[in-house]
């Protein structure tokens, strides 16, 4: 599906720029976002090391199998491919609570680690394992209890209670975690689509 | 949500405090291993770069060229069919734009939001929109190029059924509490 997506993106929008006589739209915008690309990267490395190097001695320290043993209930029927207690747990925990508490700087490190400690138990390595996609099920779909960003942008705008939407935005994203992981469990079951 | 906000704040500086202070009670050479640990984010961040680069050209592309407003032009005649209110045809470029771009979403919800007012039902929805759904695009990429993971299998299926069950959950709770 990636594949056909990503051509999708491109074709689409070098017509779109074509036929609206703006094609030199296409070559700037290529070109910065590959800029862009390792840009983002390499702006990555600095909290990639502080956390990496955290987690390493949380790891040491016996902290990260500890965590995983105290969210086992939960983590047993999510993660069955996943022996209990192995560090992965531990790192999606850390990462699923950084998304929640809206951490997104301290998320992204221990959810490359999460994925880094999945990739050890892949058997297939080029291809997604079960496992993988139930976390990234999980990630995508995790809630924010305080969406800092947009209510910054209500503050801007002089809402009258810019907090307001909190509550329908935690509601949309239960919503959305819970569809999420009941079609991850049955892509599961039915032993998932390949493409 | 006082709570919360200070849970958030001093989440880190405790993480700080507390790894480095129960591994060394727990006789680990806490610098030796800390710096051992930080050597991995260098190379880990320089493996995304190919998977970055690929994906942010074909989205700058799409999103630059304008084709999200063909395609949001295109899909106004269905959001009449489904008989929904028709202020919401408002709302398609940033529920197209949501998973593909965080920064480009998030200018297209602050558009909506200062053009409609923030207290207005759109400028609810767009916050509610934004909060509730993650750049799935960006995830999966960052996520699976960290270890080289190139075939998603069923997990891009996934994201993005999440994506669209938040936008429908949304467009259904503002209506109902806000509408």
């Amino acid at each position: 599906m990636v594949n056909a997506v990503w051509l999708f993106l491109l074709v689409t929008g070098i017509m779109t720029a074509a036929i609206s006589g703006r094609i030199d739209i296409v070559t700037t915008s290529a070109m910065e976002a590959a800029k862009i690309g390792v840009e983002t990267a390499i702006g990555l490395v600095g909290v990639m090391s502080l956390w990496l190097g955290l987690m390493r001695l949380a790891e040491a320290a016996g902290m990260v199998r500890a965590l995983a043993r105290v969210v086992q209930p939960f983590t047993r029927w999510l993660f069955p491919s996943v022996p209990k207690e192995h560090p992965a747990l531990g790192a999606i925990i850390l990462n699923i609570s950084a998304n929640i508490l809206g951490l997104g700087n301290a998320a992204t490190p221990f959810g490359l680690k999460a994925m880094e400690e999945l990739q050890k138990l892949n058997a297939g390595k080029d291809e997604a394992s079960e496992a993988m996609c139930t976390f990234l099920a999980l990630n995508t779909s995790a809630i924010t209890l305080i969406p800092a960003t947009i209510i910054g942008v209500r503050v801007k705008a002089g809402s009258a209670n810019p907090s307001e939407i909190i509550g329908t935005t935690i509601f949309a994203t239960s919503c959305a975690m819970l569809v999420a992981i009941t079609a991850d469990f049955l892509f599961r079951r039915a032993g998932g689509t390949r493409r | 949500m006082k709570v919360i906000a200070e849970i958030s704040r001093w989440a880190i500086p405790a993480f700080l405090l507390l790894v480095p202070v129960i591994a060394y009670l727990r006789k680990v050479k806490v610098y030796e291993v800390f710096v051992t640990g930080a050597e991995d984010g260098f190379w880990t961040a320089v493996k995304i770069i190919p998977y970055l680069v690929g994906m942010l050209v074909a989205i700058k592309i799409f999103v630059d060229s304008g084709a999200i407003e063909i395609l949001a032009a295109g899909l106004k005649p269905l959001f009449n069919l489904l008989g929904l209110r028709h202020d919401l045809v408002q709302i398609i470029p940033l529920a197209i734009m949501r998973p593909l771009s965080g920064s480009g979403a998030l200018g297209v919800a602050t558009q909506v939001i200062t053009e409609h007012g923030p207290d207005s039902f759109l400028g609810k929805l767009a916050s509610t929109m934004q909060g509730s759904t993650d750049t799935t695009f960006f995830v999966l990429t960052v996520y699976f190029g960290s270890v080289g993971v190139k075939k998603y299998r069923y997990a891009l299926k996934l994201g993005l059924l999440a994506d669209l069950t938040g936008l429908i959950a949304s467009i259904y709770i503002v209506s109902k509490i806000f509408g």
